[in-house]
């Protein structure tokens, strides 16, 4: 067997100790019954021949592409530091710090990370970590239902729409009601969270409310009027939800400073691989009072007996090893490697560092708004916005396809990825990182022309 | 730390300093922000430290070092199967053709990727006995919770809706009752019989038509296999509720049992235990829950299909109104099942009926060590699967050395401590698992560790008390971490500094 240590010989001392002559032996416990039939599977494969059978896969996936994809997961530049750091064992090979005193390695980095996010977030509670930005959004909804007593939600339409739906998911399990509030459909504020029907909502007699979701930047890359939000939410005595993407906190305001509550989202940007999913990182933050009602690990610094400054695992009671079913989530296998990816990302780079990566997302975004509109394929908002936007692309799924033959990932199709949302049925959401570059862009801004002249060269021909 | 020298770190924060760092990214143009209405954006940059890179690395690389893991000893923690993390995993895992591709990406992009994980699906339908498997949640405790939802999507559906609890043996893992109480259910706790199975009597009292399902570990939280599994699966339905299998111990059944064969309709599967996927100091993980034929409609979305021309897709939004929703976003944490896919094919059939012989040949030879010695109490005393309960309670009557000063004492050996006050149920528990990757000599040495400091708590009980000695810091103070939560660093200077270049 592949990485096991025992010789036939180990294995019959082993045997010969306990007065066994086979191992079945050690299975007559099983009820004849319920044995396993045999395992149909491949027989072993060597190691060499693994290699060969996966770097095929790997190139199974379409490589090369000039993307412009983003829509929550966003590629960004890793210095090699921070894999060469992540692959020494004594980081991934660990687990759970649950002895202390031969795990201050990984305590320290989770207090480092606690205190990086809440620098990013201006929240000083940082649990450490949750699954990814949906699960982490979905753990707000719950605090704020807890904290508040209250059994309902409201969430922007413009968050992205797996959050909404894993929200529904976790909302529903819980018998709590989460409502969508739905978008300004037109003029400089379209797209964005329609604050009148926030407002509405919050006062229509209807079961109090006890926590407002915006995203920021929202899924369409819009900045929402966060502090107005924030108002309208406490005035009503509910908690606010900041949904971020920790990016842009190195030039956008932070969540502290406009007065959300709770702040979360997905960490993948901060050096984390696409890796098509995941693992990713779930950031969860919030404001001191609400300490007791956050779900997953706390670090906290102490001392030990010596008087040494110490890292350890804290208010455990909120915890389900310890409270079960009245713990404040069933968590426990949490995203720690990944706390710790981010952590040695925002260090390599620092505060300059991430203010430059965020700015130029931003200027690279000019670029391409500006070579798309000028390719016919206009902005379909007209509210600010950072590194994201949607675009007016008529028949988006097709130009879609024929820009992918041609090695463009054009962003995202909005038709497909969000149905229920008529108002950008022909847009394509793009975006542009520190990765993009100008000729790239210029690339794009060429193919775009082109297919859109194709469309209506055709469009003209049909009529 | 240095060969000499002291080993604990100042935090990156009291590292840095003004006008350190930079060169990893390009200046962006000054007006890169002009465009950004001003109350959007941040007064002052972020906090964060400024470091050189070799600064940066020696911190990183000094605090790893004050970890114990896999990579640098035996880790014997009882329901965590810390077995081997295979180098050529994190290699597969790191391809970039896996590594860099984007989750939304069209499926036409992500064939490889695709249908690696519908050949991992496969491959755990196999090996579980289920019909299908979500390969969505990303954990355990994320895969109870798909599954328990899954279960009260299907009493609803029929229409069956006073199913409001869930029953748990009093031995489970804190997730059990953690999650029905997420998924909006009732716990109603089951105490074990006293050969440390579930309690047949309190099982058929507690059962009945509120009940949802029982959620049951095996073998159990204590090491073994639960012998009456037939009886209660069929209590169980014939009451109309459904049986969800805790898989934290799939480790000690590999090709010897199939859930799904023996009946149970939903489980789920740790490939952070199982399937070697490294635990990075606390995760991630990867939770793939399998179903039986009832919960079929009710998986989560989106699933990995494959079509008649023999490629994969996603299913679309919308597309399986039954489903039970997202979990979480994306398809799931791929860059895990890459790793677990990697470790199954490895193995394949020959390979993992072999892994759970070996963890249980090792788990008994370990037990039968420390009960031949007399220093233990050991509870169970019949075969054990891949872990078993070891208990102090003895020793603490003699001498007062508890359980948690021979954990400590372990550690000045050289050895991580097992699991210890778990389950609930045992007084003084160790919870002791040594997988099936570690030697015999290793086996050998933790098992005259253990014996040892059974003697040197009688012959010398304040040094096993004041227990460990040798390591970074000693026994903390976490009464006063948890009175006076101090939970992250505070720059002493103003974090704000001009930027460097």
């Amino acid at each position: 067997m592949a990485y096991g240590p025992h010789t036939p010989a180990d294995r019959e001392r082993m045997l010969e100790a306990l007065g066994m002559a086979s191992v079945d032996e050690l299975f007559a416990d099983i009820p004849p019954a319920l044995r396993s039939s045999p395992l149909r599977l491949d027989p072993p494969e060597a190691e060499q021949d693994l290699m060969t059978r996966l770097a095929a896969l790997a190139g199974r996936n379409r490589a090369g592409l000039t993307s412009f994809l983003g829509a929550g997961a966003y590629p960004h530049f890793a210095p090699p530091l921070v894999d060469q750091l992540l692959l020494r064992g004594e980081w991934y090979t660990a687990y759970t710090p649950y002895q202390p005193e031969v795990s201050q390695g990984t305590l320290q980095s989770i207090y480092e990370y606690e205190s990086l996010i809440a620098e990013l977030t201006g929240l000083d509670v940082v649990s450490a970590s949750h699954y990814d930005g949906a699960a982490a959004t979905a753990e707000a909804a719950l605090m704020t239902c807890r904290a508040t007593g209250r059994g309902r939600v409201l969430v922007s339409r413009a968050i992205h729409p797996h959050y909404r739906e894993t929200l529904r998911t976790y909302m529903s399990g819980a018998g709590l009601a989460c409502e969508e509030l739905p978008l300004v459909e037109a003029g400089p504020a379209a797209g964005t969270t329609d604050l009148a029907e926030l407002e509405r909502r919050l006062s229509d007699g209807g079961d109090p409310v006890a926590g407002v979701l915006v995203g920021q930047p929202s899924f369409y890359g819009l900045l929402e009027p966060m502090a107005e939000v924030g108002r309208l939410a406490h005035a009503a005595g509910a908690l606010f939800v900041a949904v971020i993407e920790p990016v842009s906190l190195g030039v956008l305001a932070p969540p502290g400073s406009y007065g959300a509550d709770i702040a979360a989202g997905e960490g993948q940007p901060l050096g984390i691989a696409l890796q098509y999913g995941g693992p990713y990182l779930g950031i969860l933050a919030c404001t001191e009072p609400l300490v007791r009602q956050i779900p997953g690990r706390l670090v906290g610094l102490t001392t030990d007996v010596d008087g040494r400054r110490a890292f350890v695992m804290t208010l455990q009671a909120r915890e389900q090893h310890i409270r079960r079913e009245r713990a404040a989530s069933n968590i426990c296998t949490n995203q720690a490697l990944l706390a710790l990816a981010a952590s040695i990302w925002l260090a390599s780079l620092g505060p300059h560092g991430l203010r430059d990566v965020a700015a130029m997302g931003a200027a690279r975004a000019t670029e391409l708004e500006r070579a798309l509109a000028d390719a016919g394929a206009p902005r379909l908002h007209a509210a600010p916005y950072l590194n994201e936007f949607a675009v007016r692309v008529p028949d988006a799924p097709a130009v879609h396809r024929r820009l992918l033959e041609r090695g463009i990932l054009a962003g995202l199709v909005l038709a497909e990825a969000v149905p229920d949302q008529p108002a950008v049925a022909d847009g394509l959401l793009v975006c542009a990182t520190e990765t993009t570059t100008s000729a790239e862009i210029e690339a794009f801004g060429r193919a775009m022309a082109e297919e859109l002249a194709a469309t209506r060269s055709l469009a003209g021909a049909s009529r | 730390m240095t060969v000499a020298g002291p080993r604990l770190q100042p935090t990156i924060f009291e590292r840095s300093k003004p006008g350190r760092g930079g060169g990893k990214v390009a200046h962006p143009p000054t007006d890169a922000l002009d465009r950004i209405p001003a109350d959007q954006r941040r007064e002052a940059p972020p906090g964060l430290p400024e470091l050189s890179e070799p600064e940066l690395v020696r911190h990183y690389v000094n605090l790893s070092q004050l970890n114990y893991a896999v990579d640098t000893g035996f880790y014997p923690l009882g329901s965590c199967t810390m077995k081997w993390n295979p180098k050529v995993n994190e290699w597969a895992a790191r391809l970039p053709g896996f590594a860099g591709l984007h989750p939304m990406a069209p499926d036409a992009v992500a064939q490889g990727t695709l249908q690696l994980l519908w050949e991992l699906e496969q491959i755990l339908v196999e090996l579980s006995g289920m019909r299908a498997v979500t390969l969505q949640p990303a954990a355990g405790a994320h895969g109870e919770l798909t599954g328990i939802l899954m279960v009260r999507a299907y009493h609803t559906a029929r229409g069956d809706l006073d199913r409001t609890e869930v029953l748990v043996p009093d031995s489970a893992h804190g997730t059990n009752p953690a999650t029905a109480t997420m998924a909006g259910l009732r716990t109603v706790s089951i105490r074990a019989a006293p050969d440390g199975g579930i309690d047949l009597d309190a099982f058929r009292a507690a059962i009945g038509p509120r009940t949802a399902a029982v959620m049951i570990t095996n073998p159990s939280t204590m090491g073994l296999f639960e012998s009456r599994i037939g009886e209660l699966i069929a209590l169980v339905h014939g009451a109309g509720g459904l049986a969800y299998m805790d898989g934290a111990n799939l480790n000690a059944i590999l090709g010897r049992f199939k859930p799904g064969e023996a009946g149970f309709d939903v489980m789920h599967i740790n490939t952070h235990k199982t399937f070697s996927t490294p635990h990075g100091g606390g995760g991630p993980g990867a939770g793939p829950v399998g179903v039986g034929e009832k919960l079929l409609p009710y998986l989560p979305a989106p699933r990995v299909l494959r079509e008649a021309d023999g490629s994969f897709r996603l299913e679309r939004p919308g597309e399986r109104p039954t489903s039970i929703g997202r979990m979480r976003s994306f398809v799931g944490s791929t860059g895990v099942l890459v790793r677990a896919y990697a470790y199954l094919r490895t193995h394949g059939a020959s390979g993992l009926r072999e892994v759970t012989d070996d963890a249980v040949l090792a788990a008994n030879y370990l037990k039968h060590r420390l009960a031949e010695s007399g220093a233990y109490d050991v509870p169970f005393p019949g075969v054990c699967k891949h872990e078993f309960i070891a208990s102090a309670a003895s020793i603490k009557r003699d001498t007062g050395i508890r359980t948690l000063d021979i954990a400590k004492r372990l550690l000045d050996h050289g050895f991580h401590a097992p699991t210890i006050y778990f389950p609930l149920t045992v007084d003084e528990a160790m919870l002791i698992e040594p997988t099936e990757t570690e030697s015999v000599e290793t086996l050998d040495a933790f098992a005259d560790a253990m014996i040892e400091i059974a003697h040197e708590a009688g012959t010398d009980p304040e040094a096993v008390h004041a227990a460990p000695h040798d390591t970074p810091v000693r026994r903390l103070d976490e009464a006063t971490a948890a009175r006076n939560p101090n939970l992250r660093w505070r720059p002493a200077v103003g974090s704000w500094t001009p930027c460097p270049d």
